[in-house]
């Protein structure tokens, strides 16, 4: 096998850029290596982009947040720029894998390894989140909501490489929530995720973006949901009648870890959870 | 000297926590290739032919099929069903066709990968519902691989003479024992044309009957020793004569050392796992709350071969009363033929299955007659003089009673159990609680809590006339330094065997521990113990190892023409005339014991080892999820012999048992494993860990090592009835079938219309 450990991120996108070296990008590996190992076989080679220091950086500016891709999700639960604006980033890391794979894995592997039941996209797609895909002859923005084309599918290119992940700051009359059910207490693949953040004044809904995990073959926003809360005073009535848009709006299947049906009323209740108490704290 | 009821630190810990220990995988000798199977990837059907890729070049490796093996093509263990290579028929997926070695592990995978098996695909029997209703036979006549029947006092009867009548069927599922090491085998060609093994097991000597069946050669050719072992809670019983068998005619073949180590998934797809079950209970019961007649039907999955089946099957029988006192029993059931991987022997061995249905069946029973369900335990608790279902009645050493009230008193269970009450209450029977009940109190917002109690007990040693006939020998060796050597074939796994032997040894013997050691489990230099299983070392062999003591001693002082004098000055005045000397004796059963096995009837089992465990749960309303906040655990292990190692089998085993009684589940598709690794066969954290407090109770059994009883397999016994019926005391809603998932626990609610909206 050939390996590639890159000094920058020129000398990656190059072997990208030419088919004979566009191998596998490795990060953290935490994916990548368990594939391998259950496919039975192991490319020709891979380029390790896990030391890119470009790519390692959190970044404040004046509107946004700016993630490096190969930032693992211990920086992130260690970083104060993410705790300040968007804490429940700092809540989904924590819940990915143990310590172990918090050390090594990063956000960009979990990104583009597109499995419907990643920790972080949900709450990146709750709070608008854009990534950016380079190659040698530029770069693009992409929301998130748009980068996953189907189950596994997403909108890279052989020869883009993810760089960087642009969250917008959010005022702090936004509050957020994010909630993981699992198969355990750690350690454990989520069965439903859900990340909601919202503006609520008075008991009424100004704004919301509601997004989950593992109830569709991606990470998926629920515009019908937000739709029908804008707008709205939390009342019970309100509750019930989003709950019932929700249901009706996401595609859970049963698999190994759970059915459609429980996941389908888990998620309904994880979201009456969070408008109950955002009610209460605002 | 007080080394018996002291916390020894385990013998074998410093070797293990500086890594210097040699598992088997640790092991390399020279000239040692890798060996693997190929294997079926149907559940039933016929080999049509075997097709090697000729794009792999086959001289690099050594390949042997059924035509290689020297002997017989059997795996021997209670029966001789069970094929090495599969000969004609497939009876289950991951059955090895051919076997190969090479030179390394890769070349030997990639070598597998190259070829191919045409098959004749037959209709697979999978349930245990087809199986019995012999869709198609695929085992004996009938597909039953063992039956029994236990027949007291007049069940009939019973049931005219009672108030009440209560049903229930209860299921459990299979479990993986997860042990941290997979298993390994090496063999290399021995003396004389023999083969030598070492390898992750915990029944050598069952290994050396296999082989010598196998290989066609008489046991002084073999010898079969134990590396480290990390974990095997049964899986490592009978499963390693398989291994041991491939690489021994792969060695053979190969004339070399060949290593055979499984990765997790194979490990996961082939090896043996616990029975799933279906225990029917009927039940007749007076208003009293007094048990009158128990009609008790139970059925396992034993997989496609018989292996322990009879056992496991027999041993559940013996539990499926429970710790009650009832004049009419009856038992009837079977094991049954499936194209599964055969299942085997697992911590418990079958009790814990007929325990899970008999208490949460007795929950079921309190709430028909509106009873507490400690008082309806209390009253029917067995105690000394009590008659159980074999009709074996109870002299000594019965500490249930004791474990219920410490368990009860120390959670505040009637208390707790009153204060609860269901969330959802459905119109359908049993599942209202009574009017009896006081209004709860108000619950924490999004979450309802409840407490649930099991009593159960599990029988130390083989069953019936099983120690009898085999007659577990030890000994002990006076060594020329003064030192003694334990030499058994009871091997340690991580249970603390050979801490606990020399323990017994030392007190004996009245010599500090550090004068003990323990032999490496070796045929060709231990006696034959009896395999290391059914919670019978320390109470069997650690009995053994007390006569060999007073033997010893006894020799001792008759060399010396005085019996006084410590043990140092005999010994060494011994040693100083004659030598090293050693002592090895058999065990002799019980005195009194009766056991038949036509009838079933009679002494099941010597001593009982008894528990009552408490669990109180709180499940979230919105996701169903259970978090088992608190067990208590009251245990009668006759006398511990090492607290601290008794509480981590309590510990460890409790934890086991509620993996399988909340999450551990096998699943399957038309017979293949669909959790094969543990990203999806889950299995219990620390974080999953409740609080776990510990009550040891000790009512010493006259006939054990200074009172010793079995505690490696009771833990296993009463976390998954407490757990479902702490579930049913805050929701409402009881769960037959395990594991109670939140899925699971979802769907009944939805049957009882959970908030109706
Ligand atoms: C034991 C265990 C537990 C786990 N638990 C969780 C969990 O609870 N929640 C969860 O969400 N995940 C979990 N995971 C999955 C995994 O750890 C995460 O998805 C992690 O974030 C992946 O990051 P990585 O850097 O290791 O990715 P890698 O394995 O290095 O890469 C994953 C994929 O992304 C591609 N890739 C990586 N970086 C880039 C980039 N910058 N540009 C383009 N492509 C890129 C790789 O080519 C590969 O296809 C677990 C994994 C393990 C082994």
């Amino acid at each position: 096998m050939r390996y590639f450990k890159c000094e920058n991120l020129i000398e990656a996108l190059g072997l990208l850029a030419d088919p004979d070296t566009r191998f596998p990008l490795l990060a953290g590996g935490t994916d990548l290596i368990v594939q391998w190992r259950m496919g039975g076989r192991m490319p020709e080679g891979v380029i390790d982009i896990g030391a890119l220091e470009e790519i390692r950086l959190i970044i404040q500016r004046e509107n946004v947040i700016e993630i490096g891709a190969a930032v693992t999700h211990s920086m992130l639960i260690e970083s104060n720029i993410v705790r300040r604006y968007c804490p429940v980033l700092v809540d989904a890391c924590r819940t990915v894998g143990a310590v172990q794979i918090q050390n090594r894995g990063t956000i960009g592997g979990n990104i583009v390894n597109a499995s419907p039941a990643g920790d972080t996209p949900p709450v990146l797609m709750a709070f608008d989140a854009k990534v950016e895909l380079a190659n040698l002859s530029g770069r693009r923005h992409v929301p998130l909501r748009e980068f996953y084309l189907s189950y596994r599918k997403t909108a890279l290119k052989p020869d883009e490489l993810l760089t960087r992940i642009i969250i917008p700051k959010h005022g702090p009359d936004e509050k957020a929530g994010f909630y993981k059910i699992g198969t355990r207490k750690a350690q454990a693949i989520s069965k439903v995720a859900l990340c909601v953040r919202a503006k609520i004044a008075g008991g009424a809904v100004n704004d919301i973006a509601i997004a989950l995990g593992s109830v569709a073959p991606t990470a998926v926003r629920a515009p019908k949901t937000e739709a029908f809360l804008k707008g709205k005073k939390l009342d019970s009535f309100a509750v019930d009648e989003a709950k019932r848009t929700l249901a009706a709006e996401i595609a859970p299947i049963d698999d190994i870890r759970s059915t459609a049906d429980y996941r389908r009323f888990v998620a309904e209740n994880l979201l009456a959870r969070y408008l109950e108490k955002a009610s209460d704290a605002f | 000297m007080g080394v018996v009821g002291q916390n020894a630190v385990r013998l074998d810990g410093r070797e293990k926590v500086t890594g210097r220990a040699l598992y088997v995988d640790d092991i390399v000798m020279p000239g040692m290739w890798h060996g693997v199977a190929v294997r079926t990837t149907i559940p039933s059907g016929k080999v049509l032919s075997v097709v090697f890729d000729p794009r792999f070049n086959w001289k690099k490796v050594v390949v042997a099929d059924r035509h290689d093996i020297p002997g017989r093509n059997v795996v021997t263990m209670i029966e001789e069903d069970m094929p090495l290579l599969v000969h004609d028929e497939i009876r289950h997926i991951g059955e090895a066709i051919v076997l190969i070695a090479a030179p390394t592990k890769k070349m030997a995978e990639d070598a597998r990968r190259h070829v191919e098996i045409r098959y004749e695909e037959w209709q697979p029997v999978l349930t245990i519902e087809d199986s019995k209703a012999k869709k198609r036979v695929i085992h004996g006549s009938d597909n039953v691989i063992s039956r029994y029947k236990i027949d007291k006092g007049d069940v009939s009867a019973g049931f005219k003479d009672s108030d009440a009548i209560v049903e229930g069927v209860y299921r459990t599922g299979a479990q993986e024992q997860a042990y941290i090491e997979p298993q390994g085998i090496i063999a290399s060609p021995g003396k004389g044309g023999g083969v030598d093994l070492v390898g992750s097991m915990q029944c050598p000597f069952y290994i050396l009957k296999a082989l010598e069946r196998l290989l066609g050669m008489s046991e002084t050719k073999l010898s079969v020793k134990q590396a480290t072992v990390g974990g095997a809670f049964g899986g490592k019983e009978d499963y390693p004569s398989v291994l041991a068998g491939y690489a021994s005619v792969l060695a053979l073949k190969a004339k070399r050392p060949v290593k055979m180590i499984y990765d997790r998934n194979e490990d996961m797809n082939v090896t043996t796992k616990r029975h799933p079950s279906v225990v029917r209970h009927r039940t007749g019961v007076k208003k009293n709350g007094m048990l009158v007649a128990m009609d008790i039907g139970i059925e396992l999955d034993a997989g496609a071969y018989t292996t322990l089946t009879p056992v496991v099957l027999s041993r559940g029988f013996l539990h499926s009363a429970g710790p009650y006192r009832c004049p009419n029993v009856r038992i009837a059931g079977a094991a049954f033929a499936t194209n599964a991987p055969p299942n085997g022997a697992f911590r418990g061995f079958g009790a814990p299955q007929t325990l899970f249905a008999v208490e949460a069946h007795m929950d079921k029973i309190a709430e028909e007659i509106g009873m507490s369900p400690l008082e309806l335990r209390r009253i029917n608790c067995l105690k000394v003089g009590d008659e159980m279902a074999t009709g074996q009645i109870l002299k000594e050493s019965v500490g249930a009673l004791e474990c219920l009230e410490k368990a009860a008193a120390a959670s505040g269970f009637e208390r707790k159990w009153r204060a609860s009450l269901p969330l959802c209450k459905g119109e359908s029977e049993g599942i209202e609680v009574r009017s009896t009940l006081p209004d709860p109190p108000l619950q924490r917002e999004g979450t309802v809590r409840g407490i649930g109690i099991s009593l159960f007990m599990h029988g130390g040693g083989f069953t019936g006339s099983g120690e009898a006939k085999m007659k577990g020998k030890a000994g002990i060796r006076l060594e020329r330094d003064g030192k003694l050597t334990v030499l058994t074939g009871c091997t340690e796994m991580g249970q603390g065997a050979h801490t606990v032997l020399p323990q017994i040894v030392a007190e004996c013997l009245g010599v500090p521990l550090s004068c003990v050691r323990v032999e490496t489990p070796d045929t060709s230099k231990v006696p034959d113990s009896g395999p290391t299983v059914a919670s019978r070392v320390t109470m069997v062999i650690g009995k053994v190892l007390c006569v060999c003591a007073e033997e010893m001693k006894r020799r001792l002082s008759e060399a010396a023409g005085r019996d006084h004098g410590d043990f140092r000055s005999l010994a060494g005045s011994f040693l100083k005339k004659r030598g090293p000397l050693t002592i090895i004796e058999a065990y002799e059963p019980t005195p009194g014991i009766h056991w038949d096995d036509t009838t079933y009837h009679g002494d099941a089992y010597a001593a009982y080892s008894w528990g009552c465990d408490v669990a109180e749960v709180e499940v979230d309303k919105d996701t169903f999820e259970i978090k088992v906040e608190r067990m208590y655990m009251a245990h009668d292990v006759g006398r511990a012999v090492n607290p601290q190692m008794v509480e981590g089998q309590i510990e460890g085993g409790t934890l086991q048992a509620l993996g399988w009684a909340l999450m551990e589940d096998n699943r399957y598709d038309g017979g293949k494993l669909l959790n094969n690794r543990f990203q999806t066969y889950i299995i219990p954290t620390t974080m999953d860990t409740p609080f776990l407090e510990l009550i040891t109770v000790e009512h010493p059994f006259s006939h054990g090592p200074l009172g010793a009883k079995g505690v490696g397999e009771l833990p296993h016994d009463g976390a998954a009835p407490a757990v479902v019926n702490a579930i049913a005391n805050a929701t409402g809603i009881r769960i037959s079938e395990i594991p109670a998932t939140p899925e699971r626990l979802f769907e009944e609610c939805k049957k009882k219309h959970f908030r109706s909206s």
